[in-house]
């Protein structure tokens, strides 16, 4: 059937996304205007562009060393997820007829109950007895946490691989260990992009764990950086609107480039 | 074969040893210390239940789950609503249905605590200037700083910000329906709210029911838009139980008696999880 174009509806959607879209737009022009100007309409376009807010900015927050930070603790939180996280899943999910990997499944599962703030307290003792209150500490907290999500989502996945592929392999000749990396792990590409997805998104943009952590301040992250300096914003906001937005940036570059990727990779997690 | 079990078994130890190092131990660490009187450093020794019966005679423990009660209930709500609607509108006949659909997807990527800090300047000037221009008197002062409304001003950040993630779980729902099921209906002489009653809700009852729960349980443990938009205040006004957790717990010494309330809260969460899955699947078999 091939209805028409709802054309009312289609408006109606586009002042909807407005909604949007103005929170952005208000920090675009903000950051790039002086306050004079903000003094003669809030809403209007710069007369021209400040590039000078950017730059103090960047020198008062440290952003470069921040922005520095934060991609690091992404991309190899990231990177070692994929590769742990899919290997326990597969060990768990081939043996779900064991009863000590099917305990372990519910173990991992159940522990996605347990909100962040009820282990908070003792966590941070136990990682600066030790010494993992910095950044590798950081990463690798984002590894062990990320495991009880990913197991779930992983093995979901895993269990619908027919067995008959590793079988092949293994009549090869092939050890378990081979046959993970050669034939099941190209086979998870769709899923380590979901993975791959919520947690770069999760990494890149918590607060509250790199708050309590990192006890350091060369090693903190682009959020926290905004939280800390939030004080020196106050009588300028022209600057915070500026961090804010350098802040944001990466992602959003991000999100332009590989926007329908990163929608059906969060779909494909959530539904799960 | 017992060679490959053997491989098994040490794929997946050492992430278990790990995980239960740095999730499980802390857990059952909390449950000790709320036993306790430990002020977060030096000596400390066991009160027994001291913790448990005081945490029921605190008013600010009380103010703090009434508070993120509130809140969390609001927000599901709203949210759900909102992200449905949106959600049959970019699943009907529109134009330009990718573009609209990445844009109310971007709230998602974006880190909470800075899009807070957005709305906080957008409260604290934005809003009272252009109330003031317009003649409308009663948004002229900041509404963050009056502790009866600066709730609302968090629900309004908490909503503009969850949406995103919601209504892309919806419109995943909504496409599993076949078009032909509609054309029936309406064949049939079904009006839109008959058909939305009768074939959309019910169809995508999974759905709203992971919605709903995930939701309320992020609600619950929302900290990143306080710390960004009140910081609790004003007074205590809007002070969430992870807030005090944390500045009970890490500025107050009050480690072990916020240990405490860390378990009961996570108890509650955990009813409050099961509760909501239980009564919504039971919905979801009566359609």
């Amino acid at each position: 059937m091939s209805r028409k174009v709802n054309w009312p509806l289609t408006i109606l959607l586009i002042i909807c996304s407005l909604f949007i879209l103005f929170p952005l737009y208000l920090t675009v022009v903000t950051a790039f205007k002086t306050p004079e100007e903000m003094g003669q309409s809030l809403l209007a376009l710069p007369d021209r562009f400040h590039w000078q807010n950017f730059k103090e900015a960047a020198r008062l927050t440290n952003f470069f060393h921040a922005f520095r930070n934060s991609a690091l603790v992404t991309v190899f939180t990231v990177a070692f997820t994929l590769l742990t996280n899919s290997m326990v899943a597969y060990a768990i999910a081939r043996n779900m007829h064991r009863k000590f990997f099917k305990t372990l499944y519910y173990y991992f599962v159940s522990a996605m109950f347990v909100p962040f703030p009820i282990i908070m307290l003792p966590v941070v003792k136990e990682t600066s007895l030790l010494g993992l209150n910095n950044m590798p500490g950081l990463i690798f907290l984002y590894i062990v946490y990320g495991l009880a999500f990913n197991i779930f989502i992983y093995v979901g996945y895993i269990r619908s691989i027919p067995y008959s592929l590793e079988e092949a392999a293994h009549v090869d000749g092939a050890g378990t260990w081979k046959v993970f990396w050669k034939v099941i792990f190209p086979l998870l590409a769709p899923i380590n992009a979901t993975v791959g997805i919520l947690t770069c998104l999760w990494a890149w943009n918590d607060f509250l764990l790199p708050l309590v952590i990192l006890n350091n301040r060369d090693a903190m992250t682009l959020p926290l950086v905004q939280y800390v300096f939030q004080s020196q914003f106050t009588t300028n906001y022209n600057l915070a609107f500026a961090s804010y937005l350098m802040a944001l940036s990466p992602m959003i570059i991000v999100y332009l480039f590989a926007q329908k990727w990163i929608i059906s990779g969060v779909t494909r997690g959530a539904v799960k | 074969m017992r060679k490959s079990s053997k491989v098994f078994y040490w794929m997946a130890l050492p992430a278990v040893c790990l995980f239960f190092i740095f999730h499980t131990i802390p857990v059952i660490q909390g449950i000790i210390y709320s036993f306790t009187n430990y002020k977060g450093y030096g000596d400390y020794e066991f009160v027994g239940l001291k913790n448990y019966v005081n945490l029921f005679q605190d008013d600010r423990v009380f103010a703090s789950y009434g508070f993120t009660f509130k809140f969390a209930i609001i927000a599901t709500i709203l949210v759900n609503v909102i992200s449905l609607m949106i959600a049959m509108g970019l699943n009907a006949k529109i134009k330009f249905r990718n573009t609209l659909r990445g844009i109310f997807f971007i709230p998602n990527i974006l880190s909470i605590l800075i899009v807070g800090y957005i709305f906080n300047y957008i409260f604290a000037f934005f809003v009272p200037q252009i109330a003031e221009k317009a003649g409308v008197n009663s948004l002229t002062e900041n509404i963050l700083g009056n502790p009866d409304l600066a709730w609302i001003g968090i629900v309004i950040v908490a909503v503009w910000q969850a949406v995103a993630f919601n209504t892309i779980l919806y419109l995943a729902g909504l496409q599993t329906i076949p078009a032909d099921l509609y054309e029936a209906a309406s064949l049939d002489g079904a009006g839109k709210w008959h058909s939305f009653c009768h074939i959309t809700f019910p169809l995508i009852a999974s759905f709203f029911t992971i919605n709903m729960v995930l939701a309320m349980k992020n609600f619950l443990m929302v900290f990143d838009h306080i710390i960004a938009l009140t910081g609790g205040g004003p007074g205590q006004a809007t002070e969430a139980i992870s807030i005090l957790i944390y500045k009970g717990g890490f500025q107050g010494g009050e480690f072990a008696y916020q240990s405490a309330n860390s378990v009961i809260y996570f108890a509650i969460i955990v009813i409050v999880s099961v509760f909501q899955i239980k009564v919504l699947q039971k919905r979801e078999v009566n359609m």
